[in-house]
C-alpha cells in the first residue's frame, strides 16, 4: 500500500529558500503571492494492506527519521 | 590517552583529525560507521563531511548508523565526544545536543577564517584554556543553528552555549554571525557537557605555516584536560 508524507516547516523557522522562491516568482511577474514555504513529499510502498497500520507505519518513520520535530511537522496525506 | 574517530561514508576531515589527535598525543584509531562497537576510548570524535551525501537532512542517516548506539551509550554514561562540523548535525539529529542546524541565512557555503568566544570553561574541552578568543575556520553550508524559545531558555539556563561567533576583540553582535545562528551560537554542550558540537574545525588550525596554531592550543589543553 502506498502512503504519502508532506514534511513542512514549522510556522516560526526562517526557509530563505522559500523567500528567494517567493521573491523570483515575485519577479515573473507572480505578484499574487503573500508567502512560499518549501517542504519535502514522500511517497512510501509499505508492505502493508489494512491503511490504520499502514499510516501508523508511516507516522513512526515521519517522528524517528523522515522530520525533524524541532524544525519540522508532518502530515500523512493519502492512502491509496 | 585514546581517541577514536568515526568515519561515515562521505566524512572528509576524519584523516585531518586523526593527524590533529595524533599530532598532540592521543592514540587514535579510526572505526568505522558499520561497526558495532567502539575501541576503548577516552574520547570519540565524529568529524566534519558530507555523510550519506547530506540526503534527507545533513547529519540524519549518520545519526542512525550502527555505531552510533555505540556513541549515544558511551555519550549516556559520561564518555567524551566532540562532533565537528558535519559531525555537530550528527549529534543534533542523534538528541545528544539540543536544536538543529539550518541552512545558512544568506544560502552560501561559507569557507573561512572566523573567531569565536569561549563562554564556558567549566567543562573538560575548554578547562584552563588561557585564550578566550580563538581563531578557527569554518566550512558550511548548514550551520546556522536554531532551536525552540523553551530550548534556548534551557540551554541558557544551563550554561550549555560553548562558543560564540564573534570579532577578534570577542564582541559578539549580528553582523559578524556568518550564517544566522540564534545568539551566534557556533557550539554547543548536553546538559552534562561531556558532549560538545561545533560548526568550526580546530584540527584545521594545528600548524603555524598552513593556518594557525588556536587549534594545537585547543588540543593540547584537552590532552591535558583529560589526563
Amino acid at each position: 500500500m502506498k502512503v504519502s508524507a508532506v514534511i513542512t516547516l514549522k510556522k516560526d523557522v526562517l526557509d530563505p529558500q522559500g523567500k528567494v522562491i517567493h521573491e523570483t516568482l515575485d519577479g515573473m511577474g507572480f505578484n499574487s503571492v503573500n508567502e512560499v514555504r518549501q517542504g519535502k513529499y514522500f511517497e512510501i510502498d509499505v508492505k502493508e494492506n489494512d491503511p490504520k497500520k499502514a499510516k501508523d507505519l508511516v507516522e513512526d518513520m515521519c517522528k524517528k527519521l523522515l522530520a525533524n520535530l524541532v524544525i519540522e511537522n508532518y502530515k500523512i496525506i493519502e492512502t491509496q | 590517552m585514546k581517541s577514536s574517530v568515526i568515519t561515515f561514508p562521505g566524512s572528509n576531515c576524519d584523516r585531518d583529525m586523526d593527524v590533529a589527535l595524533t599530532k598532540f598525543g592521543f592514540k587514535n584509531k579510526m572505526v568505522w560507521h558499520n561497526d558495532r562497537e567502539l575501541p576503548k576510548s577516552d574520547l570519540i570524535v565524529l568529524p566534519g563531511g558530507f555523510s550519506y551525501g547530506d540526503y534527507l537532512r545533513c547529519g540524519s542517516m549518520a545519526s542512525k548508523s550502527k555505531i552510533m548506539n555505540s556513541v549515544i551509550n558511551f555519550a549516556k554514561s559520561g564518555g567524551l565526544v566532540m562532533g565537528i562540523c558535519n559531525g555537530f548535525q550528527i549529534l543534533v539529529e542523534a538528541g545528544l545536543v539540543p536544536g538543529v542546524l539550518l541552512r545558512n541565512k544568506y544560502l552560501q557555503f561559507i569557507c573561512k577564517n572566523v573567531h569565536v568566544k569561549v563562554d564556558n570553561k567549566e567543562n573538560t574541552f575548554f578547562k584552563n584554556l588561557d585564550k578566550k578568543v580563538l581563531e578557527f575556520h569554518i566550512a558550511h553550508n548548514e550551520g546556522n543553528y536554531f532551536c525552540t524559545n523553551d530550548q534556548l531558555k534551557e540551554i541558557e539556563d544551563n550554561n550549555q552555549i560553548a562558543i560564540y561567533y564573534c570579532d577578534q576583540n570577542g564582541n559578539t553582535n549580528d553582523q559578524i554571525n556568518p550564517n544566522g545562528s540564534i545568539k551566534n551560537i557556533a557550539g554547543i554542550f548536553n546538559k552534562e557537557k561531556n558532549v560538545l558540537g561545533m560548526m568550526p574545525h580546530p584540527e584545521r588550525m594545528i600548524d603555524e605555516s598552513l593556518s594557525g596554531e588556536d587549534g594545537s592550543i585547543f588540543f593540547k589543553n584537552l590532552l591535558n584536560n583529560i589526563k
